[in-house]
């Protein structure tokens, strides 16, 4: 790769700089594209312990830029032109490897793009790479990927080695840590929202239909909605607008229009209801976290919104409700990796020896057990007792959803039970593993639109993420109040508040 | 609900995943925690509530019938492990 052949005090500013700061400075002419990508690749090499990526992709990227470079010069710059982005290594990416962080698709060069990363394409962004995640997305640590752990940049003061959180956990150490302006995610039970807390970012899981779920690797197909990590909200709705969208090829991707995200910024939140549902406060919950949820309240109230206390019953049913259906699709989803037609294959003297070498090599240990568990909960006699009882639950925390928005605009609750984890501290029972989670599944459950801003920190001095949840297509009414919230925190990023 | 031995080895039969034997006491424990979690669904009544497979899912839309991709021999094959005059290649499945 080239060395950087900018300043370093100019590629140091670049690489601190939000979607919306690059797209003015790119305008007005501070820096060209290819300078704006060299800062980053330069930084992603040096940065390479975090192991962000899977694969970066100097070269395209740099030619990518070239293009941008072309288009602005003449006063033809799309919405996103020339902005570096990290993609999670779930989108599939014309003639470049996606793995979904599983040895079963290592070598898999798609022979089409998905829809979201075509999507950003076209809006003018250049993809430096693709970021590691937990295997197949299913983790919230980014501890299952073959590809090896993701990470944080963050330090706690004992100076161990913390989890980015997951499954978006490369995407969120690479936008976090100076090696990407922002980036692509996907969120099944909080894989964009919990990652985004830890790491003192932005992140947006919008409406299940909002975005395409074309060439996205399938995990769990109720509940994968693709969206964004971010430096600030205004990136999260620029972002969000560019890859939103109906696309024919998603039967499930909704028909409704998409608004231009970025003005419901300035609208503010006074006279908005905000409910504060008594169910996200947990028994155990830690006082840091319940400071930030009362801080929260209170810079709404200050910024003139209105709170309401709201009752979600079936909240504590959420996460075993996940636990049975996600589980049920990915075992369903992932009946296609058998050796024959792309992917590993580990031979066998049948073709069911063929299948089953190839499955028990490929998958992890987790992606494994989520299999047992689908197919378990799938099969003949517990069919209704464990799959049909829990889409009957579903469909309570969905209601319990649709009550309290006759009566609120949008819900108040922190993101995640804890800060970030050191990584020699994950818990070796899957069910501990799974906890994390609690306060991000519903929304996709009730198929909601959700955020998380980075508000505060740990009593440690780690990032915590306040969560919105909106009504069904409003990601507006979350758009405002994260921008509220965002106003009031003032956080002070890894990038902004450590490494300059 | 706790799994036995037999039940784990015969669902990863049905899952076609290989358990050698060390790994099955392992995944049976692993299993039986996140089965005791799930079952406090059983404690939520659910008499007269209709399942949902999914959510903000419109009516499925309807298409003209005809065909609009095809041709794509190479594309399908390229990542296939093994191959033979534009087939995928498994072992002998009839003698």
């Amino acid at each position: 790769m080239t060395k950087l052949a900018i300043k370093p005090s100019l590629k140091n500013d670049l690489i601190h700089l939000t979607l919306a700061e690059a797209r003015r400075g790119l305008e007005d002419k501070k820096f060209s594209a290819v300078e704006l990508t060299k800062a980053y690749l330069d930084s992603m090499e040096e940065h390479r312990h975090l192991n962000a990526y899977i694969l970066e992709t100097p070269e395209q990227a740099l030619e990518e830029a070239k293009e941008c470079d072309a288009r602005l010069a003449k006063g033809e710059g799309r919405p996103l032109e020339g902005i570096p982005l990290a993609m999670k290594d779930l989108f599939c990416t014309k003639g470049i490897q996606t793995t979904a962080a599983s040895h079963i698709l290592e070598g898999f060069i798609p022979p089409y793009e998905s829809t979201i990363s075509d999507n950003l394409k076209k809006a003018g962004t250049i993809t430096l790479g693709k970021t590691n995640l937990d295997e197949f997305a299913m983790g919230s640590a980014n501890i299952t990927s073959y590809f090896g752990n993701v990470i944080s940049p963050w330090k706690r003061a004992d100076g161990k080695d913390l989890t980015p959180g997951g499954s978006s956990g490369g995407t969120a150490a690479a936008v976090a840590g100076g090696l990407a302006v922002a980036g692509t995610a996907t969120d099944t039970g909080g894989s964009i929202r919990q990652p985004a807390a830890f790491t003192g970012l932005v992140g947006l899981k919008p409406t299940y239909g909002r975005c395409s779920r074309w060439g996205t690797v399938a995990f769990a197909s109720s509940l994968d909605q693709a969206g964004t990590i971010t430096r600030d909200v205004r990136d999260s709705a620029l972002m969000l607008k560019a890859m939103a969208g109906h696309d024919p090829k998603d039967a499930t991707s909704a028909h409704v229009e998409v608004p231009d995200f970025a003005k419901a910024l300035e609208l503010g939140v006074k006279g908005l209801k905000v409910g504060i549902p008594k169910e996200y406060h947990l028994d155990d919950m830690p006082e840091d976290i319940l400071n930030l949820w009362e801080q929260g309240k209170k810079w709404l109230v200050e910024a003139g919104a209105e709170l309401v206390d709201i009752s979600l019953p079936h909240t504590k049913y959420s996460l075993p409700t996940y636990y049975v259906l996600a589980p049920a699709e990915a075992s369903s989803n992932l009946a296609r990796y058998d050796g024959v037609r792309y992917g590993l294959r580990v031979p066998g003297k049948t073709l069911d020896e063929l299948y089953e070498n190839t499955r028990s090599e490929g998958f992890g240990v987790e992606v494994q057990r989520r299999i047992m568990i689908g197919t378990y909960v799938l099969s003949a006699g517990y069919y209704d007792a464990y799959y049909l009882k829990a889409q009957k639950v579903r469909r309570l925390v969905t209601q319990d959803f649709e009550l309290a928005y006759q009566k609120v605009d949008v819900i108040l609750t922190p993101t995640t039970p804890s800060a970030a984890f050191a990584l020699d501290e994950k818990p070796t029972d899957p069910v501990v593993m799974y906890l994390n989670d609690v306060l991000t599944v519903p929304a996709n459950l009730a198929g909601l639109p959700a955020i998380s801003v980075p508000a505060g920190f740990s009593k440690e001095g780690l990032p915590l993420g306040l969560q919105l949840i909106g009504p069904a297509f409003d990601e507006n009414v979350l758009f405002r109040t994260a921008r509220a919230l965002e106003e009031a925190a003032q956080f002070k990023s890894f990038l902004r508040g450590y490494a300059s | 609900m706790s799994l036995d031995q037999d039940t784990v080895k015969r669902i990863a039969r049905l899952a076609r995943l290989k358990l050698s034997e060390e790994r099955i006491k392992p995944m049976q424990e692993d299993l039986n925690r996140i089965l005791h979690f799930i079952d406090q669904l059983n404690e939520v009544e659910t008499g007269n509530v209709e399942a949902i497979a999914g959510v903000n899912m419109p009516i499925m839309p309807m298409r003209e019938d005809k065909v609009t991709d095809g041709d794509k021999v190479q594309d399908i094959l390229q990542n296939a492990p093994e191959v033979a005059c534009n087939m995928f290649v498994v072992p002998k499945v009839v003698e």
